[in-house]
């Protein structure tokens, strides 16, 4: 005992972010550790916040979409989606069937571009410096896709209210087909290199599990919510546009590699949601009706006076809900968004406790957070 | 021929006073002109090289090209330009950094790698230094490596550098020890430390033709414990070279780039450089010891003239392992590096040694051990393959802690 008195020693207080190479954007842990073991880690956020939400309440509803794009940029066509469906469900639009489908075609793709590069970077996490390079292979494809549908790669700005912003033309579904053939089997391909690769599965299994109850707790949603074994998908539960048209699997944590809730679960839902999604988007682009892609809309789009929604949407990350009060004229009198990146964000205090940095960084990249829907 | 240029030379200044220049000299400048031209130039060109195989190779691996514009051939002078712009770049010392540490690190890491190459021989009379105790030597100045590597990490002031240089010294000096036994076996096969002796001692001739392919002391129905000890101390070696699956060290998702987070220019390419000559020696080593040296190509009469471009030919399949291993395996984590450390390869090894000295009492090159070494090589792998196919209930772990239910700890 008394040498371990003489021996005095401390917690390092070290900060992690804002650049860092694997907070993803700029999260800023303040970090507690003892030795290699993280006892305590503090959340510093906001270093990306633009006030978009005060913003969308000095500008009209089409003019906010493509502010909505820059809320997360990794799946932009589902943001559009949940704001477009938010106003339309303030304003009562009707909007054509052929631009329901094109939105979810557009948007499963997205899905898919997204979980691609949620897995990709999940990957560095941990050290695989190749998986990540084959998911933005294919990534890059889909960025092509819409390019060649709407002509941007990031922020798209294309489901517009009331529909989408252009046609899916012919020539744009042999695109879509010809990249979903070869998807799966590229699929594949990275489920042999990174998924089922021990050092992976040790790296991430039993790592960062937050239980069913945890997580309803937390208000976690999407995939972080049922890789968790929480049987719970908007598209199904609560089903909007034209999902109820279209079959799917739900995909839950089963915890083939460890317990249920884990980093590998948040993984591998995403690996199974993806070939959800090929199946979605082939339905769907056989079920493509012919008509409008967009709605008669009046350019002054008018919400009566505190009239308020609240519109949830499957995003790859989650629910993303926004909640409008109309403002009698063309503005919106409140905008809030619920962001589930945000959400995801919220047990970190009591995740990363006495875990090893290794872990921290593992159970981050699993939790696929985007600083810029966090932040907002 | 060198030497003989040499003593000319030398002599010169001599000559005018009548007398001749004493033998010593003339050794001294002639390893000078060995150790610090040859082998100097050596790794240089070796560096560039395997940097860009590397980043060809890589790219090969990930669907992309590469560098591609510098040079006429596939973006070959790419790591030269590289080279000449970190010469270019500022050398920044942080204002908080221990200064005479912090120049020092860099140099004691390039100079641990450096001074391997004295005692690796290419071929039969292409070497250095004949040093009786060669392996001995090479373990010994790798082990420099790890001090320039703490001392970097202390020295930059940096919380992710000190990380970095913990991390490493807890790796190298705990790795030092299984690479070291996972070399004794050959040794105790070849009773020798003589790096040219161990060489030497795996050849084999049918006739005039070299037949030393079929002798390497990898085979299993040499020594069997000797292919373990192969695979484990290429294992082992990855490690003691910061290479993924073990490359804790400096790995760029934790730690931004460990011990060398403060370094940059000419200072960080040491850094740089010295990874990849270390990843040639351990390779030599690995070549030398397992894999017959210069011995084996099984070419009558031009056969011996080609035997240092044999060597180089194993050394280099071997570093294109650890390049393909790097682009496909993440990361171990800290404890796990430890347990495959201490529990796997130190107890393999303290086998594989005893089961040589045994081996060598009762079956060593002899019909009996040919047959019995095949069947347990063959044993263990397919022993290997069932296990690893075999499936297991995983263990289940603990799930996070609620502070608002857990009472908290006091810290």
């Amino acid at each position: 005992m008394a040498t371990k008195q003489k021996l005095r020693s401390e917690r390092m207080l070290i900060s992690m972010g804002p650049q860092h190479p694997s907070t993803h954007g700029v999260l800023r842990l303040m970090l507690e550790t003892d030795g290699e073991v993280v006892e305590h880690a503090e959340p510093h956020l906001g270093y990306l916040h633009r006030c978009a939400e005060k913003i969308g309440e000095n500008l009209t509803y089409q003019q906010f979409t493509p502010y909505t794009d820059r809320m997360d940029y990794l799946a932009s066509m589902n943001e559009n989606w949940a704001w477009c469906r938010a106003v339309e469900e303030l304003t009562n639009l009707e909007i054509p069937q052929r631009g329901e489908y094109i939105r979810l075609i557009i948007c499963e793709l997205n899905r898919i571009a997204s979980h691609l590069l949620a897995l990709g970077t999940f990957g560095l996490d941990t050290g695989a410096f190749t998986p990540f390079l084959l998911a933005f292979r294919e990534r890059e494809t889909i960025l092509d896709i819409f390019e060649a549908v709407c002509g941007a790669r990031l922020t798209y700005n294309y489901v517009r209210v009331g529909g989408v912003l252009w046609d899916l033309l012919p020539n744009h579904v042999e695109m879509i087909r010809d990249f979903l053939v070869q998807f799966t089997s590229k699929l594949d391909e990275l489920n042999d290199l990174l998924s089922e690769n021990q050092i992976f599965v040790k790296r991430s299994a039993n790592v960062g599990i937050i239980t069913a109850e945890d997580a309803i707790e937390y208000g976690f949603t999407g995939v972080n919510l049922r890789a968790s074994g929480v049987d719970w998908d908007l598209r199904r539960d609560e089903p909007y546009s034209v999902y109820p048209e279209i079959e799917f699997e739900v995909c839950l944590g089963k915890g083939i590699k460890g317990t249920v809730g884990d980093s590998w679960d948040r993984y591998y839902v995403r690996v199974q949601e993806m070939y959800e999604c090929v199946k979605m988007i082939l339905q769907a682009l056989d079920q493509l009706p012919p008509g409008d892609f967009c709605g008669k809309v009046p350019k002054m789009l008018k919400a009566p006076k505190g009239r308020e929604v609240y519109v949830r949407t499957e995003n790859p990350r989650g629910e993303l809900a926004f909640y409008l009060v109309g403002g009698g004229k063309n503005i919106p009198h409140r905008v809030k968004a619920r962001a589930p990146a945000f959400v995801s964000l919220c047990p970190i205090e009591d995740l990363f406790h006495h875990m090893y940095i290794a872990d921290l960084v593992a159970a981050l990249g699993s939790l696929d957070v985007v600083m810029g829907q966090v932040d907002r | 021929m060198i030497e003989e240029a040499v003593r000319f030379v030398i002599n010169i200044p001599f000559g005018f006073f009548g007398s001749e220049a004493p033998e010593w000299l003339v050794f001294v400048h002639c390893s000078l002109i060995y150790g610090g031209v040859f082998m100097m130039a050596f790794i240089s060109v070796l560096a560039f090289g395997s940097v860009w195989a590397e980043r060809k190779i890589s790219a090969w691996m990930q669907a992309r090209l590469g560098p591609m514009e510098v040079g006429k051939y596939q973006g070959c002078l790419q790591t030269i330009a590289d080279a000449l712009k970190l010469l270019l770049k500022e050398d920044i010392l942080p204002a908080a950094a221990d200064k005479p540490l912090f120049t020092i690190a860099p140099i004691l890491v390039f100079a641990g790698s450096l001074m391997s190459y004295v005692a690796i021989p290419f071929g039969p009379n292409l070497k250095v230094a004949d040093l009786d105790i060669g392996v001995f030597y090479i373990l010994g100045t790798s082990a420099v490596v790890v001090v320039g590597i703490i001392i970097a990490g202390w020295s930059s002031y940096s919380k992710w550098s000190i990380y970095g240089g913990m991390r490493a010294a807890a790796q190298y000096v705990s790795y030092e020890i299984p690479t070291a036994l996972h070399l004794l076996p050959v040794i105790i096969m070849a009773g020798s430390l003589n790096l040219i002796e161990i060489a030497d001692e795996q050849q084999f001739f049918i006739g005039p033709v070299d037949c030393s392919f079929l002798t390497w002391n990898l085979w299993p129905w040499i020594n069997p414990f000797a292919t373990v000890s192969f695979i484990m101390y290429y294992i082992a070696s990855l490690a003691e070279t910061n290479r993924t699956p073990f490359d804790l060290a400096e790995s760029e998702s934790e730690l931004v780039a460990g011990s060398h987070t403060e370094y940059s220019g000419i200072r960080w390419s040491f850094f740089f450089l010295a990874e990849y000559a270390d990843m040639f020696v351990v390779s030599a080593l690995g070549t030398i010891l397992y894999l017959g040296g210069w011995h084996g190509l099984p070419i009558p009469v031009i056969g011996p003239y080609l035997a240092p471009f044999f060597f180089l030919f194993k050394v280099l399949f071997l570093m294109f392992i650890a390049i393909w291993l790097r682009w496909t395996l993440p990361r171990l984590r800290v404890d796990q590096l430890t347990y495959l450390c201490w529990k796997v390869l130190l107890p393999f090894g303290m086998v594989t040694v005893t089961g040589t000295a045994l081996w060598q009492l009762y079956f060593y090159k002899t019909p009996v051990g040919v047959i019995l070494g095949t069947v347990i090589a063959i044993g263990t792998i397919w022993a290997m393959i069932k296990i690893y196919r075999s499936e297991s209930i995983p263990e289940k772990g603990k799930p996070m802690a609620r502070r608002d239910q857990v009472a908290a700890t006091p810290s």
